[in-house]
């Protein structure tokens, strides 16, 4: 502590403690925490475009249960910014929500809502954090009028109760400075401050459910350490359900209690996040574990590669998507969609894994199954 | 590694093939304001070689490369090259020099010209440097590189746009190999790629390196890649380099504080770690780079800072065979 005191302001202001003034949420949910707060029930968009229909999301069901964090991992285009946007119920022309696609939020759908009911359940229920907040915020509007925006429209604030809520806010998520801050717009704010003030925009009306969207994306490592841990006491402390959109294992790792994993617009594998960190079942999920260095393994080491690309979704292939790419393709992924197998986890936390893949089914080759043995990759080892 | 490298040059009496001494580079920024966007910076790269730089975004280390292969004139401070000072080139020298050091760039989307085909991107290098002695080797030297890095005689007579974000990296890759460079600038190669995408190109510069003995300067912020990319690591801040050891040494030993935050903010992809391991938490960003006061440059950051940082800058010293760090209590 008496380190601490040497420390001066220099050319910024000093560090503030993230979470300081931290208000509980009075809507912190106390049922039953099995309930599921969302539920996604075959999700199906498409976008049509000169060049055909693009099928972005084909046939996604998940849920997210109270104070359940869920990430959503994939490579860009594989659909999950658009799964996160129907959530919000931002699809707009030329994107389509296909006909029998159900979003329930607390067992209401969300893509039948009213504009009235809509407009609560934006921003007031769900909040978004998008992934270029320079992008997202209005340039030419201060950031605590955008953040008081909310208050007024949400909980029905007077002009000065909102205003003393946005300073707070400002100061929760560790914006220095919070008074100024306040009277400033987007351009004046660095990148990771932004993102805060999105946060900060974000939870503003205690949203039971909150989507973000490749939060840490544009940002360095250090300041991304700063917004997970934000995220993660918002959950621990608010008990706030959590979608986490993201590309990056790594993010995952501590935070999510639940992943699936997406590719062209399909779930093909799913589970808790142990189970699919050290049980993987998919060759995808084993080649995207396998293509990220890390820091234990040896230097210079060949990464795994998936060779081509991610098939075009404007004439998405018959069978398996992954197919193509895969090592272990056979006849029959070419032809017909993959069952999903289910794959006990120990443990009740650990329960739900499964995989959408032949690779399991009653009758797949012997040899197939070895050579799926030797290319297995558990999280925590190397490979070759 | 770096350390049987440089072992292996010195005992071939070979010098470093890049060597940076006291280097600055300032920028006016008006209001008799200057940026110091690199600070007095000084190390060596031997042949064979990766330096990966790494940092937070606006710690300098883009303009430290471009400086380093003469892209930007240095404000004070030397840069040789096979012991050649590489801002006093001229003529002959100068253009021998821009054959032998390539870079590739961040984004693919912007570094190629979209009014040109692939075949004349990668040809352009050979043209001026005269590498080919009629156009049918012309034409097959391009082919060959094209399949170096994975693609095909067909692509070349194509349109940037017609290329995914991947295989335009790799056109980027082939056209700075094609003049058979000894030296490649590497500013962020694959930031800007896929996750199964990355791979396949860090596979490749690995390769190149391994089969054409090339020597790279690595830039990036994933720190996981640089360390799997890199023989020896230079950690900057604020224009500074904080920390250089080899790869293995910086991540299991990291001295400097800002480093030490650095790997501790890196995320692992095993939960068991993730949940065991204790973050050091680096409160607020970057400072400013304009009118940086006096003392260590960390100090408003640094957990650890006491009366002597405000007022001394501390010096890059060498704690260890090969690590280098600048803080007063490294090692204590």
């Amino acid at each position: 502590m008496a380190e601490e005191k040497v420390m001066t302001p220099q050319v910024e202001e000093e560090a503030v403690e993230i979470g300081k003034n931290w208000k509980a949420n009075p809507h912190k949910w106390t049922g039953d925490p099995n309930q599921p707060l969302l539920e996604v029930k075959n999700l199906r968009v498409s976008y049509h475009t000169y060049a055909g229909e693009v099928q972005s999301v084909r046939g996604v069901n998940f849920d997210v249960k109270h104070g359940e964090i869920l990430a959503v991992i994939g490579e860009s285009g594989c659909g999950k910014s658009v799964t996160a946007r129907t959530i919000m119920s931002l699809i707009r022309h030329p994107g389509v929500v296909k006909e029998g696609s159900q979003i329930l939020f607390e067992g209401k759908d969300v893509l039948s809502m009213s504009k009235k009911e809509l407009s609560q359940y934006r921003g007031g229920d769900c909040g978004m954090i998008f992934q270029d907040a320079l992008v997202a915020l209005d340039p030419t509007m201060r950031v605590g009028k955008q953040i008081m925006e909310n208050l007024r429209i949400h909980s029905k604030m007077t002009k000065k109760e909102a205003k003393e809520e946005a300073i707070r806010l400002l100061d929760v998520v560790g914006i220095p400075n919070a008074e100024t801050r306040f009277r400033q717009y987007p351009f004046e704010f660095s990148g990771g401050m932004r993102q805060r003030a999105m946060i900060a925009m974000a939870v503003a009306c205690q949203p039971k459910l909150v989507i973000a969207d490749e939060p840490t994306t544009a940002l360095d490592v250090t300041i991304q350490a700063q917004i997970m841990e934000l995220l993660k006491r918002l959950r621990d402390e608010d008990g706030t359900s959590i979608i986490l959109i993201t590309h990056d294992f790594g993010v995952v790792a501590g935070f999510a209690d639940k992943i699936v994993v997406m590719y062209a617009g399909q779930i093909v594998e799913r589970g808790s996040r142990k189970e699919i960190f050290y049980n993987p079942q998919h060759p995808y999920t084993w080649a995207l574990l396998g293509a990220v260095p890390r820091l234990d393994w040896e230097n210079k080491q060949m990464l795994r590669t998936i060779r081509g690309t991610p098939p075009d979704l404007v004439a998405p292939p018959k069978g398996c998507p992954f197919a193509r790419r895969c090592e272990l393709c056979m006849n029959v992924c070419l032809e017909e969609m993959p069952p999903v197998k289910e794959f006990p986890g120990e443990g009740p936390e650990n329960h739900g894994h499964s995989a959408m893949c032949w690779l399991y089914a009653d009758d797949a080759p012997a040899e197939v199954r070895e050579k799926a043995e030797a290319l297995r990759v558990k999280g925590g080892e190397g490979h070759e | 590694m770096s350390n049987e490298v440089e072992k292996t040059a010195a005992a071939a009496g070979t010098k470093p093939l890049l060597e940076v001494s006291h280097l600055k580079k300032y920028f006016k920024v008006g209001n008799k304001r200057t940026l110091k966007a690199v600070d007095d910076v000084s190390f060596n790269i031997m042949p064979g070689e990766t330096l990966g730089v790494v940092g937070e975004s606006g710690c300098g280390k883009t303009t430290c490369g471009r400086t380093c292969v003469g892209m930007y004139d240095p404000t004070d401070g030397t840069v040789l090259y096979n012991g050649k000072n590489i801002h006093e080139l001229k003529g002959a020298e100068k253009k021998a020099f821009t054959k032998e050091v390539q870079i590739i760039f961040q984004d693919p989307y912007a570094s190629l010209n979209p009014r040109m085909t692939v075949a004349e991107i990668i040809g352009e290098g050979m043209d001026v440097h005269g590498l080919y002695t009629g156009k049918q080797e012309r034409q097959e030297r391009i082919g060959q590189l094209l399949r170096m890095v994975g693609l095909n005689q067909e692509h070349a007579n194509r349109f940037i746009h017609e290329f995914s974000g991947g295989q335009r990296q790799r056109i980027g890759i082939a056209r700075a190999l094609a003049v058979e460079p000894r030296f490649i600038l590497c500013d962020e190669p694959l930031s800007a790629l896929d996750v199964s995408i990355q791979a396949q190109v860090a596979n490749l510069l690995i390769r190149f390196q391994k089969e054409l003995g090339l020597t790279y300067m690595f830039i990036a912020h994933d720190l996981a890649m640089v360390k799997h990319i890199s023989d020896r690591v230079a950690v900057m801040y604020l224009g500074s380099v904080v920390e250089l050891a080899t790869s293995a040494e910086i991540y299991s030993n990291p001295l400097h504080p800002y480093t030490e935050a650095l790997m501790s903010a890196i995320p692992i992809a095993d939960p068991d770690i993730e949940d065991s391991r204790q973050r050091i938490m680096l409160e607020g960003e970057v400072t400013s780079p304009i009118d940086v006061p006096p003392g260590c440059k960390f100090q408003s950051r640094c957990p650890r800072a006491k009366e002597c940082c405000r007022k001394d800058a501390p010096e890059l010293k060498e704690v260890s065979p090969g690590h280098f760090v600048a803080c007063h209590f490294a090692g204590k």
